[in-house]
């Protein structure tokens, strides 16, 4: 017998994330498809007031302590566990974000039940669910069942429409007591992100660059593009980790979420933790040698061609071109 | 203050991937494999502690084609000894490898305590059932953070000051005791480069050691039932020709959308 769904809200400073509201449409589907209830749980130091927004669920739960103020994940995994049991839940959905990163391994851990990663698609047929995973960076695609239906499933940001996920029903509000497991995890501050570069969130034009970049000494060629273009470089992790461009300039997942007019993307691949960051942009322009490079896939117009070859004549052109 | 990094092998996804005959996994033959990227930087982040707190680095990886230049990369870089698990671990899935690791510290009689510090990459490309680090902080009963992107130690060396990396450039600094499993997902610094004589001479000089860990049957409750190529959604247009025609059409669009002026 299938028992209900279970979405665990994800939050940051107050806010609710925004694939709260995807897991929210898509957990709300599957419910209706498999004729279950759909509950979600919020934990939090001050979170009753969030509570509210969470109405596309049958029931909400809500567990307010101060100690939970970014909660460690066996603390969270140990909360879900006993809720899991208390409610006899099937299924688990969490965000596949840093926030939650680990909650759902531990939750699969204890409660010796499987766990699906980078969930991008859900589907119900004939009352079986399967899962669509993305591996190797988006080249990849794999459908996954559970036994039973049962187990835990970390939802990748941007895979579900955040619309569906929202509603003005009041949802029945039931505020949990539950015991805190100990946790020697402490969560001393927030680090704000670097200041005094500058704000690529801000730029009409970026110009992007990638591991396709090849060097440091490279930085100057594609900063004259940025420049001749009246915009700012910005690039993909690789580049940042290995400190070619401040962490400011990062774009992605771990970075920043940029919508710029223009997205000019110099041998980026466009794997997924980097395309949640960009994928709004107005226009998408991508010079990529791979013609397979997924980043053509999210792109308006891509040219194949070695950065290289182009960059220095586009550079040339757009300097005629101004002063024509 | 004992460091150990565990290293994973990924195929490398700059070579086009192919999918085996049945249908469920990967054809290996053409794959060609590479140091899954957070691996190498929880190394980097194991052997600047090492300059910085002492103690030593043992590296401990699965066998895998490629794995024992890997290992010997990793002594020339700093680390004090590299094992390696003989077995074909293809498609081995994270709730496993966790199991090999924790069996590992059980079969060489590593105590683990307030000087172990464990070192694993955040998260790698194939990670469908989740993250190494996670599970093996269960099962050793160790404290545990992920997608670390720095680490202090106390005064005492007996704990942990770990920054974790949210989103937007955001980042929280967390506080936890040792022994403790941390999900790297990247060193202070960017990885250090070895030149290829010393890793050669240190292959001369140094001997990897094997641990033979029998597999674990774990029953995984998921069954793959395919793995396929996406179609890329073929959106963008593409625009062909010598580099001054793409060059030209370039500005044309941009004028079009108003970007530079005409
Ligand atoms: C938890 C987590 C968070 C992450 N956060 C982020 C994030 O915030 N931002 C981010 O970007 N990534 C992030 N990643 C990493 C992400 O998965 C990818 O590894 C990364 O985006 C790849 O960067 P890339 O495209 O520059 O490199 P690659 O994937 O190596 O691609 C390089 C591309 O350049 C092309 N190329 C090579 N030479 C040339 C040339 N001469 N001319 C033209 N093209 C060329 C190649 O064909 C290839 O497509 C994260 C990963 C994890 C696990």
């Amino acid at each position: 017998m299938q028992g209900p769904i279970l979405i665990l809200a994800e939050h940051l400073r107050g806010d609710i994330a925004s694939l709260t509201f995807e897991m929210l449409g898509i957990g709300r589907k599957l419910a209706d498809d498999m004729k279950v209830p759909l509950h979600s749980v919020i934990f939090g130091k001050d979170v009753a007031p969030l509570a509210s927004q969470l109405g596309v669920s049958d029931s909400v739960f809500v567990l307010n302590h101060p100690q939970l103020d970014m909660p460690s994940s066996e603390v969270v995994a140990a909360l879900l566990k006993t809720l899991f049991e208390q409610k006899n839940v099937s299924l688990v959905l969490i965000g596949g974000t840093n926030v939650s990163t680990g909650i759902g391994p531990k939750l699969s851990f204890r409660l010796n039940l499987p766990f699906v990663n980078f969930c991008r698609n859900i589907r119900v047929k004939d009352g079986l669910v399967s899962f669509t995973s993305q591996l190797f960076g988006g080249k990849i695609l794999s459908d996954v069942r559970l036994q039973e239906n049962r187990g835990v499933v970390s939802v990748y940001p941007g895979s579900f429409p955040i619309d569906a996920g929202k509603s003005d029903r009041k949802p029945s509000i039931e505020m949990l007591d539950l015991p805190l497991e100990e946790t020697k995890v402490i969560f001393k501050k927030y680090l704000e992100p670097e200041a005094g570069d500058i704000d690529i969130t801000k730029q009409d034009v970026l110009v992007s660059v990638g591991r396709g970049i090849a060097n440091a000494d490279n930085i100057a060629l594609v900063n004259e593009l940025a420049d001749a273009l009246g915009g700012a470089l910005c690039a993909s992790r690789p580049v940042i980790d290995q400190g070619w461009l401040p962490l400011s300039r990062q774009v992605g997942k771990s970075g920043m979420t940029v919508k710029p007019k223009l997205y000019l993307s110099l041998g980026v691949s466009g794997a997924p933790e980097h395309v949640e960051g960009m994928k709004d942009s107005g226009l998408i322009v991508a010079i990529n040698t791979d013609p397979n490079a997924p980043i053509f896939g999210i792109s308006h117009y891509g040219i194949c061609a070695d950065l290289f070859d182009i960059v220095p004549t586009l550079i040339e052109e757009i300097k005629t071109h101004k002063s024509e | 203050m004992d460091i150990f990094v565990f290293l994973k092998m990924v195929p490398d996804v700059v070579e086009e991937l192919l999918i085996g005959e049945d249908g469920k996994s990967l054809d290996t033959q053409w794959l060609r494999m590479k140091l899954s990227d957070p691996d190498e930087h929880a190394l980097e982040e194991a052997v600047i502690l090492k300059e910085k707190y002492g103690g030593t680095v043992t590296v401990v990886a699965m066998e895998a084609p490629e794995v024992e230049e890997v290992l010997f990369t990793a002594i020339a870089k700093g680390a004090d000894c590299a094992v390696k698990l003989p077995g074909d671990w293809a498609g081995i899935q994270a709730p496993a490898i966790a199991k090999l690791f924790a069996s590992y510290f059980s079969l060489t009689q590593h105590q683990i305590g307030s000087e172990t510090l464990i070192l694993i990459g955040s998260q790698a490309i194939d990670d469908l059932e989740g993250e190494v680090a996670p599970y093996l902080a269960e099962i050793l009963g160790a404290h545990y953070v992920g997608v670390v992107t720095g680490i202090r130690l106390d005064e005492e060396k007996k704990k942990a000051i770990v920054m974790k990396e949210f989103a937007g450039g955001l980042r929280g600094e967390f506080e936890l005791p040792l022994p403790a499993v941390l999900g790297v997902q990247a060193a202070e610094k960017p990885p250090r480069y070895v030149p290829v004589a010393k890793v050669r001479s240190i292959m001369k000089s140094t001997r990897i050691e094997t641990v033979d860990v029998s597999p674990s049957e774990i029953i995984s409750g998921l069954s793959v039932e395919r793995l396929f190529i996406p179609e890329v959604a073929g959106k963008a247009k593409m625009i062909e020709g010598p580099p001054e025609k793409v060059s030209t059409q370039i500005i044309e669009i941009l004028v079009e959308c108003g970007i530079i002026r005409r």
